[in-house]
């Protein structure tokens, strides 16, 4: 196969998979839709940088000035111009809820193929230490971890890993358990197949679909617990330009008036929690052979 | 020497009420380029026969007894990982339902490449996938139709793929459960007479599992016909038309129906198979027999040889048996 012809195969049904994907039906628009606003979210805050009107850590003008021409969104109570810190706040809980959900999916994924593949003792501990972690309220086992491993990106990443794992490992463990039933299965095992091959080749590209959805639902919820971290101080440090500090401050401000230093922010959040639902919800109604007509 | 050779072999599946002994002591040894017909009603043990050949008796059942040999090899002997060698490249098994035998998230050719290449990792990817295109034309399938997913097939199609894979590696014998069940009656003929062309063309030989007796008449050279976990009866397939000597072979045969008969009354074996978990003593057919006599429920009867190579578990015929007691 040249390389032309590699490249018109892979890019060639692109389009035609986009426009079909919209002729699905409320899912496929719900996809689409939660596309658009990550990404263009995810541009924002890559370009955010060099586009800033102000430098969004600087004090500028006075402080908590109302939206107005010179201040878009207004002035915090340091005086710092909201609108560059809307532009760039969102960094940081990009990367950490993508950091998140690759440690999620990285650990969650094998263990809950290995534990439910092998069975046994390995299969119950397993379980039962998974729904120990489950049985918690997720945020307050995120605020546990993020307090013992101190502020910063990765350490945040690993706190919100530890909620979501669960998620992974049961949803892999239950399709497993079905799936290993199934005749191909047998009928690979009696041509010879090694049980790795049997896991990797004809158990886990099965159970793919079922994991991009709980993969697009933990980006969404991993968002809202960076927030919910940063809210209460166990984010990063304060001169980093963030979606969740400006919520902080934001609270104490908001009693003197001062609505614009809450709201921008906490709309930013909302709008990035929803476009990732958005596709998790969308793509869970699409992946799924069952409900497709 | 035999192709392949059974002895004496007890498959039990203990659970938690008691132990089934879903294959006891059946022996049978099978030439190359012959078929074997192992007939028998659900729960008589055949599938679990057919799948301790490959050693993939499933949990909880363990083979206890017994030996099987392939060519020289006692397979029962082997560790795992040999196991892997013999399945698929000497044993070839084909399953009951075609619907789900094919990883539905891999292309029909993609099966064949794994299969010759897990096998023979010397051949390059574009030779096994040539292999896989003769092999699609010799099952009547347009070789352009390699590169799509199991779903786009019939569940015919997919059998014939199935057949397919397992004749690739050109295997000593192909086990076949029940391959036609799923299908209707004009499919499963186009499937056995593939199957029996393609056996002629490799030379392998065939053990054909099914609960239907006249299928196997018409395909086999050699028939065992099972009993809740018993070889009953056991005659080449001339033989067992014409003079079966078992009651439930002669039952299974009076209630295949016969069209050049006027009258077209069907008679069916009375009663219903034995609960596994508690079988009759003696005979286990006894209950339903219609020539049971006291002995019957009190001693089980050995296999007898009544001659022209033909194997009865009877106690009619030990006046007449070699072996009698």
């Amino acid at each position: 196969m040249s390389k032309a012809e590699t490249k018109r195969r892979i890019l060639g049904p692109l389009i035609p998979r986009l426009t079909s994907l919209a002729k699905k039906g409320p899912s496929g628009w719900m996809v689409i839709i939660g596309t658009i606003i990550v990404l263009a979210l995810v541009i924002m805050t890559a370009i955010g940088p060099w586009v800033t009107p102000h430098d969004p850590t600087k004090y500028h003008g006075p402080i908590r000035t109302p939206p107005s021409l010179q201040f878009p969104m207004g002035t915090n109570h340091l005086g710092q111009d909201m609108l560059s810190r809307i532009l760039c706040g969102g960094s940081l809980m990009l990367q950490v809820s993508a950091l998140s959900v690759l440690v999620c999916f990285l650990i969650g994924v094998p263990i809950g193929l290995f534990s439910s593949y092998i069975g046994g003792i390995f299969d119950r501990t397993m379980s039962l230490v998974i729904d120990a972690i489950y049985a918690f309220p997720g945020l307050v086992i995120a605020i546990a971890v993020a307090a013992m491993l101190g502020t910063g990106v990765v350490n945040m990443a690993l706190s919100i890993a530890v909620v979501y794992i669960p998620s992974y490992f049961r949803i892999v463990r239950s399709q497993v358990l079905s799936i290993k039933e199934l005749t191909y299965i047998e009928a690979a095992r009696a041509a010879g197949a090694k049980w790795h091959t049997i896991l990797l080749r004809y158990i886990f590209p099965n159970v793919i679909p079922s994991i991009v959805v709980v993969a697009s639902i933990n980006f969404a919820d991993a968002v809202l617990t960076a927030a919910g971290l940063t809210f209460i101080g166990l984010g990063v440090t304060i001169d980093i330009p963030d979606w969740g500090w400006d919520l902080t401050s934001g609270r104490a401000l908001i009693a003197s008036g001062a609505w614009w230093v809450i709201t921008f922010p906490g709309l930013m959040i909302i709008l990035l929690a929803l476009g990732f639902t958005l596709i998790g919800d969308g793509l869970s109604e699409l992946l799924n052979p069952k409900l497709q007509r | 020497m035999s192709l392949l050779e059974v002895n004496s072999l007890t498959v039990d599946y203990p659970t938690s009420r008691g132990t089934v002994h879903a294959v006891e002591d059946v022996s049978f040894s099978l030439e190359k380029g012959e078929t074997l017909g192992l007939a028998g009603e659900s729960g008589s043990g055949k599938s679990t026969l057919g799948l301790s050949i490959i050693r993939l008796v499933p949990y909880p059942g363990v083979i206890v007894k017994g030996r099987i040999k392939i060519g020289e090899t006692d397979i029962l002997k082997l560790p795992e990982h040999g196991m892997l060698s013999i399945r698929g490249r000497r044993i070839a098994y084909v399953f009951q339902d075609p619907m789900t035998s094919l990883n539905p998230v891999k292309r029909i050719g993609a099966h064949f490449v794994e299969l010759i290449r897990t096998h023979e990792p010397n051949t390059s990817r574009e030779e096994a996938f040539q292999r896989a295109k003769d092999m699609l034309k010799n099952l009547g399938i347009l070789p352009e139709r390699i590169n799509d997913y199991p779903h786009q097939f019939s569940g015919g199609m997919r059998q014939r793929i199935m057949i397919g894979l397992a004749i690739a590696l050109n295997p000593d014998l192909v086990v076949a459960d029940e391959p036609t069940t799923a299908l209707d009656v004009i499919v499963q003929a186009k499937i056995l007479d593939l199957l029996e062309s393609l056996r002629e063309i490799y030379g392998m030989a065939l053990i054909l599992i099914s609960h239907d007796l006249s299928i196997i008449l018409e395909r086999c050279n050699k028939i065992i016909v099972m009993y809740a976990g018993h070889m009953v009866e056991y005659a080449n397939s001339t033989e067992l038309h014409k003079s079966p000597k078992h009651p439930y072979t002669q039952g299974l045969l009076q209630s295949i129906p016969n069209i050049e008969l006027a009258d077209q009354k069907l008679s069916a074996i009375p009663g219903s198979p034995p609960n596994m978990l508690d079988p009759p003593k003696g005979c286990r057919f006894w209950p339903r027999c219609p020539y049971a006599k006291k002995k019957c429920s009190s001693k089980e009867p050995p296999l007898i040889d009544v001659g022209n190579n033909h194997f009865v578990r009877c106690f009619l015929y030990s006046e007449k048996g070699a072996n009698s007691e």
